[in-house]
């Protein structure tokens, strides 16, 4: 093993490698080649280190300094100044892009820096930006798989069902349904098979979370597995990723090959008589996949439609068996709950939602990207100092909470927490963590226009509630925008989308007028404008712009 | 691995290659890397630093650099900072003085008196 006096740690998730961080990384290799600094320097690929819109993004450690928005130039410039002379490259540093003050001093990392990071909580993304995705070694390191050995040496079935549970840990692939009774249904069947799956289908427009959490940490996830698997006697894990994720499904392989050889998979994991193996399918693209039962039915190779529900997966899933479907983020906190215990995992958070919540922020916001924060952190927190704002200083109109089935909220409710339980009572939803924000400059009837036209779209056509229903809520939001629609319409809008929520065989239907019964509440001048034949933004095009006399 | 007790072997094995990106405290080298320092052979020190620790496995210790001092006629300078004492600066630090204050300084923690041309 070669000692190294600083380690190059170069962001390698999917949005970076996009703009070109692969390029960089040859040229960055290179470029130490160049200077002899070879055997100093150490350059790993690593997983998303969070704003993804200032991309390529890499830190250079011990000092902690995190470059951002990289050219080819800048490369350069780090190599000659900061890894040879040891000056850290000032401009080039991550900071909010509102602000301009410098960097505090006598600190190497600066300021700006230090306060993005500092809101975050990291449990779920402990190791993403950390270690080498690829490397076993490096996340056996960060107390990797310590969680999955002491589970099966020293601790019940039972047990581990209890200590999540009493973690109060709730599914974060939306629902919020507590993942502790979940595991507690299936860990009371008896069964000859039983399996645990991982939901990375993951298909809510907006939402990039799974991707990002696979890419820069899928032994987490294996680890989460494999507790889970342990806790409710199922030695079969299978975890169903989205077709387009290319990168994910190969980490994911690699990372089960590599724990398949350690012996942390396989028949008589550490010594004892507990055997988990993990195989990896891909999705065909259908939004409606990520619903567990959908999910379940294009694993068996039928067509991906959901199942009427009881009886439940955990009960009678994949092939009839009982089966855990859980999200990806949510099998990535099992290990740290397991280390640290449920005590530790409820003092983050909230007393009903504990723990954290990983955001997709993206839309009108400075910094776009991949977040983890505290559940309980207020709107405003989230986008005024982890998001840094606005870009151009315009006003706040709405965020939609929980991607295209979530709802919308005005500016009212910026000082609202951010957690399962606040959010469903307001109509919205915290569900997969995509955070969209509206500025002011843009048409209500339009964005919803465009929200309407994706579930009509995705609808599966298995029941008339979803199919007849998702594609005449788009006809009158299309009218509305047209300046055709009436008052009854408007009527029928509630009907309809109450009639949904209530009969729509799965999640699809039910909450796919989530977004526009927020806004009829919230915004109704904005509708009753738009039947007036005016739109106040000036979006719509057949439309006159409201004028400030009338 | 067969138990708990390989994978805890694995893990300290694995550890000696992350921790310079760890949080805690370590024991600091840093060599002055102005241009004066470069000119006065910074670089051959730092090298010879850098292979002193890979030769004896001190895991535990971050090099870092720095720009000039303004006492470019003691360069090249290297500062030793161990966690709860002062830092100690030495100057004209060739390749060959480095790798005794590695293992003078570093591992039995004997200042090398003459060597030293400032404490902070």
């Amino acid at each position: 093993m070669t000692i190294y006096r600083s380690h190059v740690l170069v962001c390698g998730g999917t949005p970076c490698v996009l703009k070109g961080a692969r390029t960089l990384k040859d040229l960055l290799l290179k470029e130490i080649e160049r200077y002899q600094l070879s055997d100093e320097i150490r350059v790993v690929e690593t997983g998303c280190l969070g704003p993804c819109d200032d991309g390529p993004v890499l830190i250079v450690y011990p000092e902690g300094a995190m470059y951002s928005k990289l050219k080819p130039t800048d490369i350069l410039k780090i190599v000659e100044h900061h890894l040879l002379k040891g000056r850290i490259v000032e401009e080039l540093v991550f900071r909010e892009r509102k602000s301009s003050a410098g960097a505090l001093q006598g600190s190497a990392v600066p300021l700006e820096q230090e306060k993005y990071l500092s809101l975050q909580k990291r449990v779920v993304l402990r190791n993403c930006g950390r270690i080498n995705p690829d490397s076993i070694d490096e996340y056996i390191a960060n107390n990797g798989y310590l969680a999955l050995g002491q589970a099966v040496t020293t601790l019940t079935s039972d047990q581990v069902v209890k200590i999540v549970a009493d973690s109060k840990l709730q599914g974060r692939g939306g629902a919020g349904f507590p993942t502790g009774l979940k595991w507690s249904f299936t860990a009371k069947t008896t069964s000859d098979q039983k399996y645990i799956i991982c939901n990375a289908d993951e298909g809510e427009p907006g939402t990039f979370k799974d991707r990002l959490i696979m890419e820069g940490d899928p032994h987490g996830i294996i680890e989460g597995m494999a507790i889970a698997g342990y806790a409710v006697g199922a030695s079969q894990g299978i975890i169903y990723i989205r077709g387009e994720y290319g990168l994910s499904i190969e980490r994911m392989k690699n990372a089960i090959k590599q724990a398949t050889d350690y012996g942390l998979l396989g028949k008589k994991i550490l010594g004892t008589e507990f055997n988990f193996e993990i195989d990896v399918r891909s999705g065909a693209g259908a939004y409606v996949c990520g619903e567990e039962t959908a999910l379940i039915e294009s694993l068996e190779g039928n067509r991906g439609e959901p199942r009427v529900k009881p009886p439940f997966p955990g009960i009678a899933g994949l092939w009839g068996k009982p089966t855990i479907v859980n999200n990806v983020e949510t099998l990535a906190n099992i290990a740290p709950i397991i280390l640290n215990g449920p005590e530790w995992f409820r003092s983050i958070g909230t007393e009903n939602c504990p723990g954290t919540k990983v955001f997709t922020m993206l839309g009108d916001i400075n910094n776009q990207g991949l977040v983890e924060v505290p559940m309980g952190i207020t709107l405003r927190e989230i986008v005024y100092e982890v998001g840094g704002g606005i870009p151009g200083g315009r006003g706040f109109k709405m965020a939609q909470t929980g991607g295209t089935s979530g709802g919308c909220l005005p500016s009212e409710f910026l000082d609202m927490p951010m957690d399962y339980d606040t959010l469903s009572k307001v109509g919205s939803a915290l569900g997969s963590g995509a955070m969209l924000i509206i500025d002011d400059t843009h048409c209500i009837v339009d964005v919803l226009k465009s929200f309407m036209k994706f579930f009509c779209h995705e609808s599966c056509g298995k029941c008339t509630p979803c199919r007849e229903g998702t594609t005449r809520l788009y006809e009158i939001v299309l009218a509305l925008s047209e300046g055709t629609a009436t008052d009854t319409e408007i009527q029928l809008l509630k009907e309809l989308s109450g009639a949904m929520q209530l009969s729509a065989l799965c999640g699809l239907g039910q909450s796919a007028p989530n977004s526009l019964l927020t806004c009829l509440n919230f915004f109704a001048d904005e509708f009753q404008a738009h039947l007036n034949g005016q739109c106040p933004s000036g979006i719509c095009k057949n439309l006159t712009i409201e004028s400030e006399a009338v | 691995m067969k138990s708990l007790e390989d994978l805890k072997k694995v893990r300290e094995q694995a550890r000696q290659m992350t921790g310079l990106r760890g949080d805690q405290e370590q024991t600091k080298i840093i060599v002055g890397m102005g241009t004066c320092g470069i000119a006065a052979g910074a670089r051959e020190t730092m090298k010879a630093i850098l292979d002193e620790l890979n030769k004896r496995n001190l895991t535990e210790v971050t090099i870092t650099q720095t720009g000039c001092l303004g006492l470019c006629e003691q360069e090249p300078i290297v500062e030793v900072e161990v966690p709860g004492e002062p830092r100690i600066i030495y100057g004209k630090i060739s390749a060959e003085k480095a790798r005794q204050i590695v293992s003078k300084h570093l591992v039995n923690n004997n200042i090398i008196g003459e060597w030293v041309i400032g404490r902070k």
